[in-house]
């Protein structure tokens, strides 16, 4: 498993995702792409849809990538990645390759909940050898913070906006994690931009399977967010201690919490940091709506709890 | 309490703001789309607009979602609309000829940016013309409408409304990125007539859901209104079932088409500048329009007797207005952000009588006055 040091000496051995690119001060995206590549030992080809990310880390005449990449269009990161990835197996099979290269697709929440889901559905199916990160900040933040299917309840978000009447996005975020486990990938896993070892064991888990790979991995936005931009790393890690977001691996069908908080931390200490629930604190009906959010945090997590004791393989003890 | 659905007064709003606006005046209750530059003020504007007026805001998956949805909400009875740039109209396209097909009433909305593929998402083009005109495929009429003032974005919005319930077919509104950010003052007017939907005037038991009125447009029964409705996207007879023989298929594709063409006369909107003595006339619409004012101003200063076409609908081309211009003036000059859409139909309309010559840019910015004053000189110079 890589610890630090061996991450940072990849990082000193060969650069492959740079800074002095153009995201937002105290965007926490950089910091999981770097994780990402530097647990990757073999050579690193890189598909990336229409987002943020790719905005902001190639434009003329920099870029921030020290790797083979592609920007693709908005919904097809994943059929893209797939075609690159069958091309290598035709090479390969023509004997005109014999190096072992990583294929790996960065997409947004938007780029993957929403329009890619479809892409990413029949990659998964036809099972391509590719591990696909999703990099989710819960809104469309590249065009304005418009809500999107990982966007939670009760966020506000510029096409989800709070009024006396609708406090900000009325239905619950969509559980892609699980839809993926649904196509009975080699490896599916939840991890936190708060968390690295965490994420950089997950890519090493994850590629030594053969077969597609997905990573559900949060990150935070304190433009879309409304937090202080300095606050990315704790925001992340009060969504993983509040058990709203879940680090867990499901490996070959088998669930594993890979991170149990110790202590019960209520969500409302994560929704009061964030000006998205701000109204949440400030209307009558707000305690009620917090109740209801919490009581679907612990269903979900008591739901992954039971997912791990009944389907873990019988080598884990859970509690 | 319901919101005010017209906001009649002297606004100071953009030309997104300002279709959203025009598109609540004109009754629309339900709008679907997609994120996507530079559109989604209009998104945002009638995601919080809408509910306070009983109407219904989605955002949906994708496009193609948005454009479905909107198929299906104009048969549900609502006055539909959706909105996109080039990368969103290009996954719209098998819907929008859906709606064709279908004769389902809807406003589209294309901010047009830099293109192809995901171009410039934040700056001007006028790259789609061609592809509102033949972006779905299969060959058939649709109206395009090109807005060139935050104000005009307004009118025109409210116009494609009543355009498509008169004709029962997508209407588009090819705007851009720069008229769709642009702050100008609009004003709202105090009352806007709502378009009818045109109602089926035979009992249930004698409706047949696409048997035209002597204008070839079919009167409308929508879902859940008593009526025996039958819509598909194969070719179909009177009665809406398909019928697979080549004549029914000539007989549906020529009537989709004569319907808009045969009254082309009384949609057809331009606006003709200093055309009178003009001996050079520019053609141009949208944004590149508004640039151009400023050319026929200085080729004036010089002597020449520039005027403009300014066309405001742009699908069906104008061919008799155009043809008629071409009697009149001794060059054409075409200016607009693509590298030659517009051109062809202009050629194509002038047959070569008088020298056509494109001012282009691919986009990205609009036009200086001088390059279009530079196309107007080199058309003075050919004889």
């Amino acid at each position: 498993m890589p610890n630090i040091k061996t991450l940072a000496q990849r990082e000193e051995a060969q650069v492959r995702f740079t800074g002095g690119h153009s995201l937002c001060a105290g965007c926490a995206e950089p910091m999981v792409v770097r994780t990402v590549l530097n647990a990757i030992p073999d050579p690193v080809v890189v598909a990336n849809a229409t987002g943020c990310l790719e905005v902001a880390t190639s434009r003329y005449p920099g870029t921030a990538w020290n790797v083979p990449w592609i920007h693709v269009a908005f919904e097809n990161a994943a059929a893209v990645i797939a075609g690159v990835e069958a091309a290598y197996k035709a090479l390969v099979r023509a004997g005109k390759l014999d190096r072992r290269i990583r294929f790996v697709a960065f997409a947004g929440d938007g780029g993957t909940y929403d329009i890619g889901l479809q892409a990413l559905s029949g990659a998964l199916e036809r099972g391509h050898d590719f591990l696909y990160v999703c990099i989710n900040n819960e809104a469309y933040m590249n065009t304005g913070v418009q809500r999107s299917s990982a966007t939670p309840r009760c966020a506000s978000a510029t096409t989800a906006p709070v009024g006396k009447a609708i406090p900000g996005k009325p239905q619950d975020r969509k559980d892609i994690t699980e839809i993926v486990v649904a196509h009975y990938v080699p490896y599916v896993a939840q991890a936190a931009v708060s968390n690295l070892i965490d994420l950089a064991n997950k890519v090493e888990r994850a590629v030594n399977y053969e077969g597609p790979k997905f990573l559900n991995v949060l990150t935070t936005c304190p433009l879309g967010w409304r937090t202080p931009r300095d606050s990315a790393i704790q925001q992340a890690k009060l969504a993983v201690e509040t058990r709203y977001w879940p680090l867990y691996e499901v490996a070959e069908g088998r669930y594993k919490i890979t991170y149990k908080p110790k202590k019960e931390v209520p969500v409302e200490e994560w929704l009061k940091t964030q000006g998205r629930f701000r109204h949440l604190f400030r209307s009558p009906d707000g305690e009620a709506l917090i109740a209801e959010f919490q009581a679907a945090v612990d269903r979900y997590w008591d739901e992954l709890l039971r997912k791990e004791q009944c389907l873990s393989g019988g080598e884990e003890k859970t509690g | 309490m319901p919101g005010k659905a017209i906001l009649s007064g002297v606004h100071f709003m953009n030309g997104d703001e300002a279709i959203a606006e025009g598109a609540i005046a004109a009754g629309c209750r339900f709008f679907a789309a997609y994120p996507i530059t530079p559109q989604s003020e209009i998104a945002e504007r009638l995601a919080w607009r809408l509910p306070r007026v009983g109407g219904m805001f989605i955002q949906m998956e994708d496009e193609l979602g948005a454009m479905a949805a909107v198929v299906g909400a104009a048969w549900g009875g609502a006055k539909a609309m959706t909105a996109t740039s080039g990368p969103g109209f290009s996954l719209m396209m098998e819907n929008i000829g859906l709606a064709v097909m279908t004769e389902t009433p809807c406003v589209v909305v294309d901010v047009q940016r830099g293109a192809p593929s995901t171009g410039l998402p934040t700056a001007v083009g006028q790259g789609d013309m061609m592809q509102a005109r033949w972006g779905s495929h299969g060959h058939y009429e649709i109206i395009a409408l090109c807005p060139a003032s935050p104000q005009e974005a307004f009118d025109l919005t409210v116009r494609a409304f009543a355009l498509s319930e008169r004709f029962r077919v997508p209407v588009l509104i090819m705007t851009d990125e720069v008229v769709g950010h642009m702050y100008e003052r609009v004003e709202i007017p105090a009352e806007v007539p709502e378009a009818p939907r045109r109602r089926p005037q035979v009992p249930p038991d004698r409706f047949l859901p696409f048997e035209p009125d002597p204008d070839l447009v079919p009167p409308m029964a929508c879902a859940g209104e008593g009526y025996r409705i039958h819509v598909t996207g194969l070719t179909h007879d009177e009665r809406g079932y398909p019928d697979m023989s080549a004549e029914a298929h000539d007989r549906l594709v020529r009537r989709l088409c004569d319907k808009i063409l045969r009254f082309r006369d009384e949609f057809t909107v331009y606006e003709a500048v200093d055309l009178d003595d003009a001996e050079i006339a520019v053609v141009s619409y949208g944004i590149s329009a508004r640039v151009a004012h400023g050319a026929l101003a200085l080729a004036r200063e010089q002597g020449i007797k520039a005027g403009m076409l300014r066309l405001i609908t742009a699908w069906p081309f104008p061919d008799p207005v155009v043809r008629s211009l071409a009697d009149r003036v001794r060059g054409v000059v075409v200016v607009e952000l693509n590298l030659g859409q517009m051109s062809r139909e202009v050629e194509r309309v002038v047959r070569g009588k008088v020298p056509v010559i494109g001012v282009y840019h691919a986009g990205g910015r609009i036009h200086t006055p001088e390059e279009v004053l530079s196309g107007i000189e080199e058309v003075q110079r050919c004889r």
